[in-house]
């Protein structure tokens, strides 16, 4: 029952305040906004303390990775919805309504998507989180924001459309093979007699189809844009959340793949991905002069440590699950920070922001401090999880992998730092005085980073019995 | 019976061709609803017999794929008041060339990857060659409008893979590519639109500010 109030009741509170006529109508739908977030919060809480059944013949029901990405998507989320309250004040989007019902909407098609068994139903949240945040980006409806909504739905649009593909071949490698049709713990329990062929073109164009929602090099070239574009907050739930549950479509495909048997091919295509997503955001974050295109191709280099700790297994899949959640509530907390930059001074390059450490105190440190986060810095979880990867490739006898992104990740390192030390400590050109910052706009980026960095330095046992659960289901261990 | 599949399947491929070979907009769009009457009749030539089920599906997708969407798309580009694709990317002659390679490159992947059950031989590589023309036409033309028609080829390249499972998976067919289909061209057409009225032209190829 709870795994359908988990999607029905952003969705149901969603259209309800698409059609709210009152004349408080603004207040009324923020009010909402934050209680739905607080209640999907606290629902997906409790179902950390006692796991819900599953429900119509499997096809709902949440397993370890499904319940990491759903708590990473709903604590985003909660996040974000304090940010908007605070952001509303300030912004008018030209689809006031559209705002609020764009983003409850998608609150209801993550939770669709974390808690689906079945492959077709989680194609068809995929589908819909594509379609509730599109709107949002067209928000200021100008040709730049044009541009961009038009890249990303074109090209999501072909990914997903592959992805479908991909799930039909999956049913053909299973047609007689026991089992019901494209359940998820089905295909896994008759994963050896699924037809290899099939199963192996199902992976490649599952991995392509999410990967280009995920943003992976090379089909990441609508993601700068996207989230240039869009508003901050809505760029963060993409980069923390949609990426996220596009991950799970892959790891869904790599469960079966490696089920079958057929990991030494899958293996290599992840690892190639996740290495070329790498080096793609090493070259363009390089010379960078706009923050949040800046923290996209930060996004692809996340996405691609997400894929290589899924090839190369072993410990490799428990510190990517680690860094899932690492990467889904770091980026929030950028983006939330970014979007407080925008709204003071209008802009998000680099050019119109120096000195914000003087300007906004607190967001100018946390933008700092979140620099250091997202490239690895201890004693942020991102440096533990992309650590736990770096040892999977040692261990599994690839130390030139190790080095390679070692490399790599350096190069974005001082990309990113050049950028955004600039920023936060340059000459401004006009003295700017320091300003008083709502605490709205505070209090999600705030959390969030206190999040990243208690998980630096200790994970709760509960969350890491429930990854390494996770991790055992994606053929690798815990360390 | 034996052969009314094969002959709708190759007719899918020569609008195919058609899409891939013409500069008139409203060609392009007329070969894809005769497509799409083609894909609704499929249901009804494979099925032993006619069933409920088959039927509903054959009417769904007339109307969907031969006539609601594209009478969308005619709207939009009277509105748009555009007739002709200009300056492809990728030249007519060129087209039909990466169009034959397509399909003879179809063939050899579906040689490769045999049907459990072997129902109709022509379906898998038809699919794969609508998909990849749909692929094809996507990339290589400037219009948005002509982007969108390739884009519903990719989809009933799809579809035509999907005619495959309706046995053995319900409901597969019906809930991912009818709304898909729907809904993504319906919110491409509404932004074609929009591109139209902000630029008066629908050229995407004016969409490129955004670069690094």
């Amino acid at each position: 029952m709870r795994l359908i109030v988990l999607f029905a009741l952003p969705a149901i509170v969603g259209a309800i305040m698409f059609r709210v006529p009152a004349h408080h109508a603004g207040r009324v739908r923020v009010g909402a906004l934050v209680a739905t977030a607080a209640a999907h919060l606290a629902l997906v809480a409790s179902l950390w303390v006692r796991p819900a059944a599953p429900l119509f013949h499997g096809w709902l029901a949440l397993d370890a990775l499904g319940l990491v990405v759903l708590t990473v998507a709903s604590v985003l989320f909660f996040a974000t919805a304090l940010y908007a309250v605070g952001y509303l004040q300030r912004e008018r989007p030209r689809g006031g309504r559209v705002f609020v019902t764009g983003l409850l909407g998608f609150l209801a098609a993550a939770s669709l998507v974390a808690a689906s068994q079945h492959l077709a139903l989680l194609w068809v949240g995929m589908e819909a989180t594509t379609l509730s945040l599109a709107p949002l980006v067209f928000h200021r409806h100008d040709r730049r924001s044009l541009e961009a909504v038009w890249k990303y739905l074109v090209i999501s649009s072909v990914g997903i459309a592959l992805a479908l593909l991909g799930i039909f071949f999956l049913a053909t490698a299973q047609s007689g093979v026991g089992g019901r049709p494209l359940i998820v713990p089905d295909l896994l329990s008759h994963a050896r007699q699924l037809h290899p062929a099939w199963v192996r073109a199902a992976f490649l164009f599952l991995l392509v189809g999410f990967g280009t929602k995920m943003g992976l090099a090379p089909m990441h070239t609508w993601k700068p844009d996207t989230y240039g574009e869009a508003p901050s907050l809505v760029g963060g739930l993409m980069a923390g959340a949609l990426t996220s549950c596009a991950f799970l479509g892959v790891a869904r495909a790599t469960q079966v793949v490696v089920a079958a048997g057929l990991a030494p091919f899958a293996q290599p295509v992840l690892i190639g991905f996740g290495l070329l997503s790498l080096g793609v955001a090493a070259v363009f974050v390089i010379g960078q002069s706009d923050v949040k295109r800046l923290l996209a191709y930060s996004s692809v280099e996340h996405m691609g440590l997400l894929v290589l700790g899924l090839g190369l297994g072993g410990v490799g899949a428990y510190g990517t699950v680690l860094h899932v959640v690492n990467n889904g509530l770091s980026k929030g907390w950028l983006f939330l920070v970014a979007g407080n930059v925008v709204l003071a001074t209008g802009s998000s390059a680099a050019a119109a922001n120096r000195g914000l450490v003087r300007h906004l105190p607190v967001s100018g440190l946390l933008l700092v401090l979140g620099l250091f986060a997202v490239t690895g810095s201890p004693p942020f979880g991102l440096f533990l999880s992309e650590f736990t990867i770096l040892r999977a490739a040692v261990g599994a006898g690839h130390p030139w992998i190790a080095g390679a992104v070692l490399l790599l990740l350096a190069i974005i390192f001082v990309g990113m730092a050049a950028l955004v030390l600039e920023m936060a400590l340059g000459e401004p050109e006009g003295g700017a005085a320091p300003v008083r910052e709502n605490r709205w706009l505070l209090v999600g980026p705030l959390a969030l980073a206190a999040a990243v960095l208690l998980l630096g330095v200790y994970i709760p046992a509960p969350l890491h019995d429930v990854m390494a659960r996770a991790a055992a289901g994606l053929g690798g261990s815990a360390p | 019976m034996r052969t009314a599949p094969e002959v709708l399947l190759l007719l899918v491929v020569l609008t195919d061709f058609a899409v891939l070979g013409t500069t008139r907009l409203s060609t392009c769009i007329r070969a894809v609803a005769v497509q799409g009457l083609l894909l609704g009749l499929l249901p009804l030539a494979f099925a032993q017999h006619v069933s409920l089920h088959a039927g509903a599906l054959a009417v769904g997708t007339v109307a969907l794929k031969a006539l609601i969407l594209p009478s969308f798309l005619f709207w939009a580009i009277r509105e748009a008041a555009v007739r002709r694709e200009v300056e492809p990317v990728v030249g007519y002659i060129a087209s039909l060339l990466l169009g034959a390679v397509a399909l003879a490159l179809a063939f050899a992947i579906a040689a490769r990857l045999p049907l459990p059950e072997s129902q109709q031989e022509l379906l898998v590589p038809v699919s794969l060659a609508t998909v990849m023309i749909g692929f094809i036409v996507l990339t290589s033309r400037r219009k948005a409008l002509t982007q969108v028609v390739g884009y519903l080829l990719l989809e009933n390249g799809i579809y035509l893979f999907g005619l495959t499972r309706t046995e053995s998976v319900p409901f597969l067919l019906e809930l991912g590519v009818l709304l898909d289909v729907f809904v993504g061209v319906f919110i491409m057409g509404i932004v074609v639109f929009h591109i139209n009225r902000e630029f008066d032209s629908i050229d995407s190829a004016h969409l490129a500010e955004l670069t690094d």
